[in-house]
C-alpha cells in the first residue's frame, strides 16, 4: 500500500485534515466491525483516507462522516473480494432474507430488562460482530454511529426500505443471540 | 395497520424516523395490540442496553501517525485547488425508496430538498408540463388531488389579489409525490409545493435565494409549503402573505 499521497496541495491537505481526521475513531470503529480484524481494519482506514484526500476536491457533501463511511465501504468491498478469492467463505453472499431469525419470538417469560442486565461491552461487541452481513453494517451505522435511515441508505447504496428491514432483522438476530447466550449455563 | 407493517415501523418509531401522522398510526396500533406493545417494550429495552455500553473502538496512535505522515505539509495557500474540482461524483446515490415505509420517513435535509424544489420548478417550465389539471377554479383543482397524495393541499384562489390560479400538478421531490399548485403573476410562474411535515408546529415564513430563484417556505397546520418563482422577493413574500391570510380566514377551497 502506498504511504505517501500523490497529491501535493498543502492548503487542500490542511482543509482535509481539519474535516476528516476528527472522524478517525468512527471510521476505524466501522472498519473493525465490517472486517472483524484489527490489522485489516487499519489498512482499510488508511486506504480510505488516501482515497478521500484524492477525491476531496469533488466533495460537495453529504456530511463528512457518511462520505468517509461510503469510501471505507468501497475499500472493504475490495478486501472482501480478496478474502473470497483466497478462501471459500464469502462474507457478502447473504441475501436479506437469509437470516431465518423470526422478528417475533413468542412466549418470552423473561422480562427483557432482566435478560439484558449485566451485559458488558465485550459481550455485546462479540454478539454484534457475529451478526451476518449486511445486517451487521446496518446495525453498526445506526446504533453506534447514529446515522439516520437516509444516511445509511446512501452509505450502503440501498433504498431506505431495505435499511428498515435490515435493521429490524439485525435487532431480532441480536436479541435471539443474546437470549441464547443467557440460557447457556455459565 | 397490520402487525407485519408494525414490525418494521416500530423500529422507525423508536429511532425517531416517523413523521407525526405515522407516529399516531403506530401508537394507535400498539395501544390495541398486546403483541406489538410487548415488541415495542423489548426493542426499547434492547436499545437502552446497547446505548449503555461503549461499543466504539479507538484508532491506534500508530495509524493516526501513518495517515498524518501521508498528508502533504501545510504551506502557502494555492489557487490550484480551486481550479480542480468535480473530480468525482458524489458518494450519494439516488434513493429508490418506495411504498409505505419511505413515505413515512421524515426528511430533514433542507438544502437537498430546496435544490430538488428548484429542479421541479425548472422541469415544470420546460417540458410543457406545468399543470396536470388546468383550471382557474379552486373547486376543480383541489378535488383533483384526491387519492393522488397522502395530504390534501389547500387550494386558494388569489386572482383578486393579483395571483391567478392556473392549475395543479403532481410532482416528485425527495423521491415522493408532492402536490404543486400553480399560480401566475404577469409572466411569472409560481409553483407552490405542499408536503406533509414531521411536526405540527407552525414555522414563520422565510425567503431564500437558491440558484437564482426565490424560495419562500413556511409550515402551518401540519404542512410544509415552498413557494418558488423568479418573481422579486418582495412580490413572492406578498404572495405568501396573501396565501396564509386566506388560509386563516378559511377561504381555501
Amino acid at each position: 500500500m502506498p504511504v505517501s499521497a500523490a497529491n501535493d496541495d498543502p492548503e487542500k491537505a490542511r482543509r482535509f485534515r481539519d474535516a476528516a481526521l476528527p472522524h478517525l475513531d468512527d471510521v476505524y470503529t466501522l472498519a473493525c466491525y465490517l472486517l472483524r480484524d484489527a490489522s485489516d481494519a487499519e489498512d482499510a482506514v488508511q486506504e480510505c483516507y488516501l482515497r478521500a484526500l484524492k477525491h476531496f476536491d469533488g466533495y460537495r457533501g453529504p456530511a463528512m462522516k457518511p462520505w468517509l463511511f461510503a469510501i471505507l465501504r468501497n475499500v472493504c468491498r475490495a478486501e472482501f473480494a480478496r478474502r473470497a478469492s483466497s478462501s471459500t467463505a464469502a462474507i457478502e453472499d447473504l441475501a436479506d432474507d437469509a437470516g431465518q431469525t423470526p422478528l417475533w419470538s413468542e412466549a418470552q417469560e423473561t422480562p427483557e430488562a432482566q435478560m439484558l442486565r449485566g451485559a458488558d461491552a465485550s459481550t455485546i461487541r462479540r454478539l454484534v460482530a457475529a451478526l451476518a452481513e449486511p445486517f451487521r453494517e446496518t446495525f453498526v451505522l445506526r446504533e453506534i454511529h447514529n446515522l439516520s435511515y437516509r444516511q445509511i441508505a446512501d452509505v450502503a447504496d440501498v433504498p431506505v426500505g431495505t435499511v428498515m428491514s435490515r435493521l429490524a432483522r439485525a435487532r431480532a438476530m441480536l436479541r435471539s443471540a443474546w437470549m441464547a447466550e443467557q440460557e447457556q449455563p455459565k | 395497520m397490520t402487525c407485519e407493517e408494525a414490525d418494521i415501523l416500530l423500529h422507525a418509531l423508536i429511532d425517531g424516523e416517523l413523521d407525526a401522522g405515522h407516529v399516531r398510526d403506530v401508537e394507535d396500533h400498539v395501544a390495541g395490540c398486546p403483541r406489538c406493545a410487548a415488541q415495542l417494550a423489548a426493542w426499547r429495552e434492547l436499545g437502552r442496553a446497547v446505548a449503555g455500553v461503549d461499543l466504539r473502538y479507538t484508532a491506534p496512535p500508530a495509524l493516526r501517525r501513518r495517515i498524518e505522515a501521508a498528508l502533504p505539509r501545510p504551506q502557502a495557500p494555492s489557487r490550484r485547488a480551486v481550479l480542480r474540482g468535480f473530480a468525482m461524483g458524489s458518494a450519494v446515490s439516488a434513493i429508490a425508496a418506495t411504498g409505505l415505509v419511505a413515505i413515512a420517513l421524515r426528511s430533514d435535509d433542507e438544502a437537498r430538498i430546496k435544490s430538488e424544489i428548484v429542479s421541479a420548478h425548472l422541469r415544470s417550465l420546460q417540458a410543457g408540463h406545468l399543470t396536470d389539471v388546468l383550471s382557474t377554479d379552486q373547486h376543480t383543482v383541489k378535488p383533483w388531488f384526491n387519492g393522488k397524495l397522502d395530504v390534501a393541499p389547500p387550494v386558494v384562489d388569489l386572482t383578486a389579489q393579483g395571483f391567478t390560479l392556473i392549475g395543479g400538478r403532481l410532482d416528485y421531490v425527495d423521491a415522493r409525490a408532492i402536490g404543486a399548485i400553480v399560480y401566475r403573476r404577469r409572466l411569472h410562474v409560481i409553483n407552490l409545493f405542499v408536503a406533509q411535515t414531521a411536526s405540527a408546529e407552525s414555522r414563520a415564513a422565510r425567503t431564500e435565494t437558491f440558484q437564482g430563484f426565490h424560495i419562500r417556505s413556511w409550515s402551518a397546520g401540519g404542512l410544509n409549503y415552498w413557494a418558488i418563482s423568479d418573481l422579486a422577493a418582495a412580490e413572492l413574500a406578498e404572495f405568501g402573505d396573501k396565501f396564509e391570510a386566506s388560509m386563516r380566514t378559511g377561504t381555501a377551497g
